[in-house]
């Protein structure tokens, strides 16, 4: 069974065997409007917990997209990137940014489950 | 002083807006279906803009305020017609711009439309070379709305009759609930529309009669978007007390007959530099891909020299794709000339193309 996981920069996190898969959350979404560009990161690269792994842009402006654990990007959404608007459309499902064959396993613990990033969600609508 | 609402705030509340603080005032950025939907609704049908923020100036003369008048801005004012408008600016010795504006002759003298940041000022710089001799009112007890988009027309007819027939820059006095408001044939958007003086009391109910015969509410996210697809600048941006009307590429709102005479301030140096030519000039700018170059991005020419800078860039909902204006060396504002913008510390090829991006009924400037 596969658990989703969340951070506090809004990313979202699932987890199937050494493979994740990583997306921003539906409240990322709202707060940043119209998605209008995303970059995402070099398939083969490696990312470090709590990098930056993508940018995505609304119309107002630009956010970082970080990476909530460490590992290799094996793979990467090219359809958000020719149509970013799959984003807002459907942010936690189909438009997941990029998979990562992650080093640690333990660096998942720190981060939230469901209902304590709605939580957290709510308390910080920044 | 606190942060100042305008009479629109409930209504915009209402319309679950979400509010950033602009020039003073709590605005609406966007409402609940986003800065695209309303650009687009704009450009397809009709989008309603709360810009009561806006300075509305009255200067009260005759003959005497013309000739005043005529010292301060590039124009030919002694021959603008009753209701007829004129796009200007406001500028110091140097020919730097303080404020561009909208200067429409009425019956007891002028109103001028002032952007919302410079208002005050703008209002102190003009009441010393007038000398005190005119009545001025900034006048804080009307709103501003204005109405953009194929559909405004017919819209607002319905609510203020005989608007429909107002001819593009002019406006005239009309009728709303029994109270004298001011309408001219103008916007900032590249689409057909009207910008209403209205007093604030009226002002929501004129407003929810729009939306009920059809227009929505859009935002300052969608204004945004919507006059820089239209190659319209904004002050603060585009245009600052750096910048000349020649730099600015904006020689077109200037009366030839005035440059002739050169008897208005800052003429010295706009006739200097339309007959020396300038080193940077405003120019628009495609990047090839998907980036979006905000303002500040820095412009390089192709052997990586930097010969410039954005001072707008987004992403436009009409165009489908990136879209900028900035400042460049002249010899390379050629159109097509193609340029390098670095992005998060990378470049990308871009190339300068003729403004505006987004023109009625066909798209420029797309890839």
């Amino acid at each position: 069974m596969s658990e989703v996981k969340y951070s506090k920069e809004h990313e979202w996190i699932k987890l199937e065997g050494d493979v994740a898969t990583i997306g921003i959350t539906k409240h990322a979404t709202e707060m940043l409007g119209d998605i209008v560009f995303a970059e995402l990161p070099e398939k083969g690269s490696s990312v470090e917990k709590d990098g930056t792994a993508g940018v995505v842009e609304s119309t107002k402006a630009a956010s970082d997209v970080y990476t909530p654990v460490s590992g290799e990007v094996v793979d990467t959404n090219q359809e958000i990137v020719d149509d970013p608007s799959k984003i807002n459309q459907d942010p936690e499902n189909s438009a997941w940014f990029f998979k990562l064959k992650i080093k640690d396993k333990s660096e998942m613990d720190s981060l939230m489950n469901k209902d304590d990033y709605d939580k957290f969600a709510k308390e910080n609508n920044t | 002083m606190g942060t100042k609402k305008t009479s629109l705030y409930q209504l915009h509340q209402d319309c679950n807006a979400k509010f950033v603080e602009f020039a003073g005032y709590h605005m609406p950025i966007q409402y609940s279906e986003g800065i695209v939907e309303e650009h687009k609704f704009t450009r397809n049908h009709s989008g309603i803009f709360d810009v009561s923020h806006m300075g509305q100036l009255f200067i009260y003369g005759s003959d005497e305020l013309i000739k005043d008048l005529e010292k301060i801005f590039p124009l030919d004012l002694k021959n603008l017609k009753l209701n007829h408008s004129k796009y200007s600016f406001l500028m110091d010795k140097d020919a730097g711009i303080q404020d561009d504006l909208i200067i429409t002759k009425i019956d007891e003298g002028f109103l001028i439309i002032l952007n919302a940041a410079c208002k005050d000022n703008d209002f102190k710089i003009l009441k010393e070379l007038l000398k005190e001799k005119y009545k001025m009112v900034l006048d804080e007890n009307r709103s501003l709305i204005a109405i953009q988009g194929p559909k405004s027309s017919q819209i607002l007819n319905e609510v203020v009759d005989g608007v429909k027939d107002l001819n593009f820059m002019s406006g005239n006095w009309f009728l709303f609930d029994n109270q004298k408001v001011y309408i001219t044939r103008s916007g900032y958007t590249g689409e057909d529309g009207f910008e209403i003086s209205i007093l604030n009391n009226y002002a929501d109910k004129l407003t929810r009669e729009l939306i009920n015969k059809g227009s929505k509410l859009a935002g300052l996210g969608a204004r945004d978007t919507l006059r820089l697809e239209a190659g319209l600048c904004l002050y603060g941006h585009d245009l600052d007390k750096d910048k000349t009307p020649v730099e600015a590429n904006l020689k077109w709102a200037i009366s030839k007959e005035r440059i002739s005479k050169g008897d208005f301030i800052g003429s010295d140096i706009i006739i200097k530099q339309l007959n020396d030519g300038v080193s940077k000039i405003r120019v628009g700018i495609k990047p090839e891909g998907r980036i979006i170059a905000r303002e500040k991005t820095k412009i390089f020419n192709q052997s990586d020299v930097h010969i410039g800078e954005i001072t707008s860039g987004t992403f436009g909902p009409s165009v489908n794709g990136p879209v900028a204006m900035g400042y460049v060396e002249n010899e390379f504002s050629k159109k097509n000339t193609k340029v390098f913008l670095e992005v998060r510390g990378k470049k990308y090829a871009a190339n300068i193309c003729s403004l505006p991006f987004y023109k009625k009924s066909y798209v420029k400037g797309v890839n």
